[in-house]
């Protein structure tokens, strides 16, 4: 393979395409075809978790009852007492307070992912391994702080897919399906994450160029991506 | 195995990370805002400002070639239509329930919560 990953400056965009798609050799140059495949997924995904999101707007815009306000369904107070010490004189309600710290755990994770690919680059195998491990705790973490929120809708709100207490009954099952696919998706990276970490770790991809890293950051990130759509089209909105 | 793979400076890594804080931090604090266009702007332009960093830097889309970036991003264009179409379909669903079925509730005020011990 000759020097075919720089995109040529020369000839036109379009140009460059349709050589690349009908040279009857590799299509995407100088990809591997893990990364390749991993996009496909990707794409996949994207179409269901839109179709989720789509439908949901749709159903938000049709009904006539009122919508419940997420800012205050999910607001959480910041307690006035700890363990008998009163630092405050009465607890002070945060909107969204926990979805904004799942936010930010989120965008911490998918930070330490992108360094771990840039030490994988560097066969800095300790590197990846360990910003690896930080990212699966991260987004276990994430997952935990999700099943928290879970119960606390479901026991203390009493929200049901079929029918709550503030408004509109089907706020509860699109809730409940678009959270628990995304979280089902950031559990099932938590396990990909501490296996890819450990097979680094024995040494299994030694003899490559620890692309592997770079493929399973690509499905971390897109997890983080999702969530960028559902904080502010579910939450925020 | 020739492949040079994505290797890039952690700089713009570290650059886009406090760029995905700052902006969260905004979208955030846009729950303080009234509602309106203005919020509603805030939310939609945040959104896509985060997810476009992800995209372009996070995940190497602005390094790749043009034969995979089309072949990613195009796609998921057709779902615009079908944004479009459900948004049209709902307004018209919305009007038709109002027009049989009498005008929207108001919202209630909320119950005080009942906790359960």
């Amino acid at each position: 393979m000759t020097d075919a990953t720089a995109p040529s400056t020369t000839e036109s965009i379009l140009t460059s395409t349709a050589r690349d798609w009908s040279s009857d050799v590799t299509t995407f140059k100088g990809v591997p075809w893990g990364k390749a495949m991993m996009w496909i997924f990707l794409v996949s995904d994207t179409f269901i978790f839109t179709c989720f999101l789509v439908s949901y707007m749709t159903v938000r815009m049709t009904v006539t009852d009122p919508w419940p306000n997420p800012s205050e369904v999910f607001a959480l107070a910041i307690p006035n007492e700890l363990f008998g010490w009163q630092f405050l004189e009465s607890p002070i309600p945060v909107p969204l307070l926990l979805i904004a710290i799942m936010t930010f755990v989120l965008i911490s994770s998918s930070g330490t992912m992108a360094m771990a690919v840039n030490m994988g680059y560097q066969r800095n195998k300790k590197g990846v391994v360990l910003l690896m491990s930080a990212t699966a705790l991260l987004g276990f973490t994430f997952v935990a702080m999700q099943g928290y929120e879970w119960s606390k809708l479901i026991f203390e709100e009493e929200v049901a897919p079929w029918n709550n207490p503030m408004g509109a009954a089907q706020f509860g099952s699109f809730f409940f399906m678009v959270t628990g696919f995304h979280g089902l998706h950031v559990s099932a990276g938590v396990i990909y994450l501490a296996i890819i970490a450990y097979r680094v770790g024995r040494g299994h991809y030694d003899k490559t160029n620890f692309e592997i890293v770079e493929i399973t950051g690509l499905y971390w990130h897109f997890v983080d991506l999702v969530w960028v759509f559902i904080f502010a089209l579910f939450y925020l909105w | 195995m020739a492949t040079e793979g994505q290797q890039h400076p952690i700089k713009i890594y570290l650059l886009v990370w406090a760029l995905l804080f700052v902006f969260s931090a905004i979208s955030y604090a846009s729950d303080y805002m009234d509602d309106g266009v203005i919020r509603t702007s805030v939310i939609l332009l945040f959104m896509i400002l985060k997810a476009a960093a992800i995209v372009a830097v996070f995940m190497h889309m602005q390094w790749e070639r043009y034969a995979l970036i089309f072949a990613i991003l195009l796609p998921p264009l057709a779902l615009m239509v079908l944004m479009t179409l459900m948004a049209i379909e709902a307004d018209y669903a919305w009007a038709t329930r109002v027009e049989y079925m009498g005008e929207p509730i108001a919202p209630e005020p909320k119950p005080p919560p009942t906790h359960r011990h």
